[in-house]
């Protein structure tokens, strides 16, 4: 007969809400990608098995799937935790965030890194449900000082906007270089 | 003498002392704001060091590296909210001292713990250097492969409780780094006819999107939180002489930390628990341990703060990673073209000196500096997490958009930022991820050049180092095994 108390203890494991959605979807990933090994790599006719380019995925995926399953395994046989649904919400919701930065990041090769800096700072600090015209000021401050840091001290490589073509001349090199 | 006076020739340049300066202090402000720490500001600034000299961006992420866990106790043992995860055994002790009035007393006795932990850990590999450039040379191919092979082993049983998902999240990471051409005959590896997925996937894209970016999610999406601190009255010199009391603990915990921080996957977690229970048994009052006891906190701190240089080991005499951290300072060494492994220590001993003792000094810089500014870093402690979030994000896009300024990037970045955030929510460690990347690409290049003297797989270990390596992962394996049937046959 199948006793279910000796396997949770033999899978006993650290667990948090939302595990077995997790479980469950790694493992889907995981057997999604070892079913797509053949078409994915290719496998020469001659040279032993591990100098070919599909041996690392091969190895990977295998892996993937047998802990994977194991894992899932494990979350199933353990008692159940609830608030799934409102685990999931949360990482839901961490796409929007995600939204707010890649639309960030569209824009700053239009606008320009400093006026987008400024302007993205503080809206997203409205979003977050600030209304204190103190935080805004330190967010705008604090986007300057990363603007300032980053562009024109260490001069990495971010382009200056599009916008800045319509600037008088010397400010329009000005701002290029160093916002 | 001639190797010593070069490093020193390196180091004390303008540009290397204020890197070193910036970092430390940094290092100590990021360590103390919960929810920051050392890996997020590494990830930011890892692309921003790449138009820095090799000396002088490896020094200013080696002062963040190892002054962030100074900062980090100051909110576990004030505000029992640990500044980087590495600090949360030191609110078992902190806090009760805190709470019994003797917040002072804890901070002073912290810093000087990570001190002696820090010099005593230099110190050990300033000496056992010579010995490392004798040993390195015997490392070939196979032994780096074996090594690297070793690392993941660990890592992924060092996670106790959590060895399924580890070992599922290390072999992800190992898939991750072969995707795109490989390096031999140029086939695409599981680019699904999409070209932005030929030249693979940049770690510090992955590095950028797990740490950072899932980090200032996570602030983004979770309860406001803004902690609250008392400020201290009165200076915090007394515990370098109260140290010599803990003399013993401190010692021992310092070596924990030593060896534990040059074994690759096991680190500061492992260092701890061990000087934590080993100053416990051997002390005279043990049921003070969890409710203020000084020599817990001591353990605690000398063993997390000797874990940097020490995981400095393997990264420079094999060029292996040991955690997260490492391994983002490893990709710093190959853009500029250093390469970390045998040759270094034999060609340029200078350079790993000049580490060496940039480490020491950066030591000297923090303890001034906290004994100074502990008030002040009080202050910032108290920014509220969200607002901390919204910094982060705008951070992030220097990382990932300097790079090659690809929005393509930055949305794989943000794919890896949710990600991150789920794994984080799930206690699930993300660090297995990373060495699988970094790992899986050195056992790739390794197996290869290995592959004209290997006929056979046991040419592998026929080796005495790589036999050597090989036996301690079958020992690992065997005593994880045997550890599980014995807790399955204890409790049935």
């Amino acid at each position: 007969m199948f006793k279910l108390k000796p396997m949770q203890i033999l899978f006993k494991r650290d667990r948090r809400t939302g595990d077995f959605v997790f479980a469950v979807i790694f493992l889907l990933f995981s057997i999604l990608l070892l079913s797509q090994l053949n078409e994915q790599v290719h496998w020469s006719k001659r040279g032993k098995f591990i100098a070919q380019p599909g041996f690392w995925p091969a190895v990977s995926l295998t892996g993937m799937t047998f802990f994977a399953f194991f894992h899932l395994i494990g979350s199933i046989l353990s008692e159940r935790i609830y608030g799934r649904i409102k685990e999931i919400g949360l990482w839901l919701r961490s796409l929007e965030y995600a939204g707010w930065f890649l639309l960030y990041v569209w824009l700053v090769p239009q606008v320009g890194y400093l006026p987008m800096t400024l302007i993205f700072m503080p809206l997203l600090l409205f979003r977050l449900g600030y209304r204190d015209l103190k935080m805004f000021g330190l967010a705008s401050f604090i986007g300057f000082l990363i603007v300032l840091v980053f562009k024109t001290f260490l001069e990495v490589k971010i382009p200056g906007g599009e916008l800045y073509e319509y600037l008088p001349g010397s400010i329009r090199s000005f701002m290029i270089l160093n916002f | 003498m001639d190797v010593l006076l070069s490093a020193f020739d390196i180091l004390f340049r303008w540009d290397v002392l204020f890197a070193l300066l910036i970092g430390s202090i940094g290092g100590v402000l990021i360590g103390a704001i919960p929810g920051v720490g050392a890996a997020v500001a590494i990830a930011i600034l890892l692309p921003a060091t790449f138009s820095l000299e090799p000396i002088v961006g490896l020094t200013l992420l080696l002062g963040i590296y190892g002054s962030s866990m100074y900062g980090g106790s100051i909110p576990a043992i004030l505000i029992n909210t640990p500044g980087t995860a590495v600090n949360a055994l030191t609110t078992y002790d902190g806090y009760p001292m805190t709470q019994q009035g003797e917040g002072r007393r804890a901070l002073s006795l912290a810093y000087s713990a990570s001190f002696f932990g820090g010099i005593l850990s230099v110190i050990c590999l300033m000496l056992f250097a010579p010995v490392l450039a004798k040993v390195a040379p015997y490392f070939g191919s196979r032994e780096v492969f074996m090594a690297a092979l070793l690392g993941i082993v660990l890592v992924v049983f060092a996670h106790r409780g959590q060895t399924l998902a580890t070992g599922m999240l290390a072999c992800f990471g190992i898939f991750i780094n072969s995707i795109g051409l490989e390096p031999i005959a140029y086939t695409k590896r599981y680019t699904f006819e999409q070209s932005w997925l030929s030249s693979g996937i940049d770690l510090i894209v992955v590095v950028l999107g797990l740490f950072a970016l899932s980090q200032a999610f996570l602030l983004l999406v979770e309860k406001n939180n803004s902690p609250k601190a008392t400020p201290l009255k009165g200076g915090l010199f007394q515990g370098l002489k109260e140290l010599w009391v803990y003399k013993r603990v401190a010692s021992v915990s310092a070596s924990f930390g030593i060896l534990m921080g040059m074994i690759p996957g096991v680190g500061e977690f492992t260092a701890q628990f061990m000087s934590y229970t080993y100053a416990q048994k051997n002390s005279k009052t043990p049921e003070l341990f969890g409710k203020g006891s000084p020599e817990g906190l001591v353990a605690s701190e000398a063993a997390n703060n000797a874990v940097p240089a020490a995981a400095m080991i393997p990264l420079l005499a094999l060029g292996i990673p040991g955690e997260a951290l490492t391994a983002m300072m490893l990709s710093v060494f190959y853009v500029h073209n250093v390469i970390p492994g045998p040759q270094l220590f034999l060609n340029e001993m200078d350079f790993v000196m000049a580490l060496y003792i940039a480490l020491l000094l950066l030591n000297g810089m923090v303890l001034i500096f906290l004994m100074f500014s502990t008030n002040f870093i009080l202050k910032i402690i108290q920014i509220p997490t969200r607002f901390l979030g919204v910094v982060i994000l705008t951070l992030s896009f220097v990382g990932v958009y300097s790079l090659r300024n690809s929005i393509t990037d930055c949305a794989v970045a943000a794919g890896f930022g949710v990600f991150g955030l789920i794994l984080k929510r799930l206690n699930l460690p993300i660090v297995a991820i990373i060495l699988g990347m970094v790992l899986g690409g050195i056992m790739e290049v390794k197996l290869r050049s290995s592959m004209a003297r290997v006929t056979t797989p046991l040419d592998f270990i026929d080796r005495p180092i790589s036999a050597a390596i090989f036996g301690i992962i079958v020992l690992v394996i065997v005593l994880h095994t045997r550890s599980v049937i014995k807790e399955y046959c204890g409790h049935k």
